[in-house]
């Protein structure tokens, strides 16, 4: 199921046109990221299929800007999804990654992967692996959404009191690349303290996933304590494109929070 | 430019939790769980997050300390187990075997935690045996 993702980052690599290719490898029996420099050495090479489909993916938009702030003249591919296509378009308009010298090579999710992610788009614009999978709604959100307010913030105060502050949410996260993290600062979270104060620890990470979470769900998957992070960031996402008409990803250009912000400083 | 993702296991507890490396130019640069670690599957706590700050920190102690004259400093392995070894001679035979405790800790490998425990029993013979964890 690899052999057209291959071919293609072989001919890149052969060509001259990419530095080397960000994608997923089978090492000492894990499969983790790897970046491919030798058009000869693609035979690890896997798409993050452990047991399930997807079960292995790693957020290589992150790992491709540490790359490229090293290296910012060199092209690099990258293996990507709908969602990482969704991050890589958000990461563009924050100046994050230089989308003149980043080649995305896509793989459409499986429905298995589609259906569980509740995604709304599976798959990048152009893909050489995999099959167009049927969209999904978001079947959570709904569920949720259809308690009444008391149950509804009973519901997730439960889910807020497992949490152990390990900060996995937000440093798996492909859109968290500011240099001063809001969930640091003394005036807003009592950062010394254990547990985290609930609600407002996650809470002040939902509004700043506001028009910037892509719904790529590894917060959700690094999570020890099983909090559904994905369903909170996806009613984010909910409103935001209700109330501006704009889903990070999807929609072209910058976040209007962001443009609110600069507006409000100016 | 060289870019390595290296696969291995936290030295912060017992737990085993796996992870990759991110190495660029020989620098530690990032941890990333490891999904298929058993231990963890792909999660970490705070501490595992940050394992790629302490390795490289200036702080981290990477010689043996010996006090002097009230004053911490540096000497080699040789100079500290001889006189760990004399000092722990000294103390057991004017005032037992008793007198002497072991710290074991989850950051040392089973088999290392395995010899200290030996060692404090059919060496010494104490069973004043402790873990770093239990404070």
């Amino acid at each position: 199921m690899t052999q057209n993702v291959k071919k293609k980052v072989k001919e890149l690599l052969e060509s001259g046109k990419i530095k080397g290719f960000l994608g997923l490898c089978q090492k000492n029996g894990h499969i983790g990221p790897h970046l491919f420099c030798d058009p000869d050495d693609l035979e690890s090479m896997v798409l993050g299929d452990e047991e399930r489909p997807g079960d292995s993916r790693y957020p290589l938009n992150k790992l491709l800007i540490h790359i490229a702030r090293s290296y910012p003249d060199e092209t690099f591919g990258v293996l990507v999804r709908g969602c990482d296509e969704r991050g890589l378009k958000t990461l563009y308009t924050w100046n994050q990654l230089n989308p003149d010298k980043v080649i995305p090579v896509g793989v459409a999710c499986p429905q298995e992967l589609a259906d569980a992610c509740e995604c709304l788009r599976p798959y990048p614009e152009e893909f050489v692996e995999g099959e167009r999978a049927e969209e999904r709604s978001s079947a959570s959100v709904t569920k949720i959404s259809g308690l009444d307010v008391k149950d509804r913030f009973t519901s997730w105060m439960k889910e807020f009191a497992r949490c152990i502050k390990c900060y996995g949410c937000r440093d798996i996260c492909p859109m968290c690349f500011c240099n001063e993290c809001s969930l640091e600062a003394e005036e807003l979270i009592h950062t010394g303290e254990l547990p985290p104060e609930i609600p407002i620890f996650h809470l002040v990470r939902a509004v700043h996933m506001a028009g910037r979470c892509i719904d790529c769900g590894l917060c959700n998957e690094v999570c020890p304590a099983d909090i559904p992070l994905r369903t909170l960031y996806k009613k984010v996402a909910d409103i935001i494109d209700e109330e501006f008409n704009y889903r990070p990803g999807y929609s072209e250009g910058k976040s209007p929070l962001n443009i609110l912000g600069s507006a409000a400083e100016e | 430019m060289d870019y390595r993702t290296v696969p291995t296991t936290c030295t912060y507890c017992g737990c085993g939790c796996n992870f990759f490396l991110e190495v660029l130019d020989g620098r530690i640069i990032g941890t990333i769980p490891s999904k298929s670690g058993p231990a963890n599957q792909g999660k970490l706590c705070i501490k595992g997050w940050h394992v790629h700050q302490f390795v490289q920190s200036p702080e981290r102690l990477t010689r043996p300390l010996l006090r002097k004259n009230g004053n911490l400093s540096e000497v080699s392995w040789d100079e500290a187990l001889d006189y760990t070894a004399s000092r722990l001679k000294e103390i057991t035979s004017a005032h037992g075997s008793d007198s002497a405790g072991f710290f074991a800790s989850a950051k040392l490998t089973n088999e290392e935690n395995y010899l200290i425990q030996k060692f404090a029993r059919a060496a010494v013979g104490t069973n004043n045996v402790d873990h770093c964890a239990r404070l």
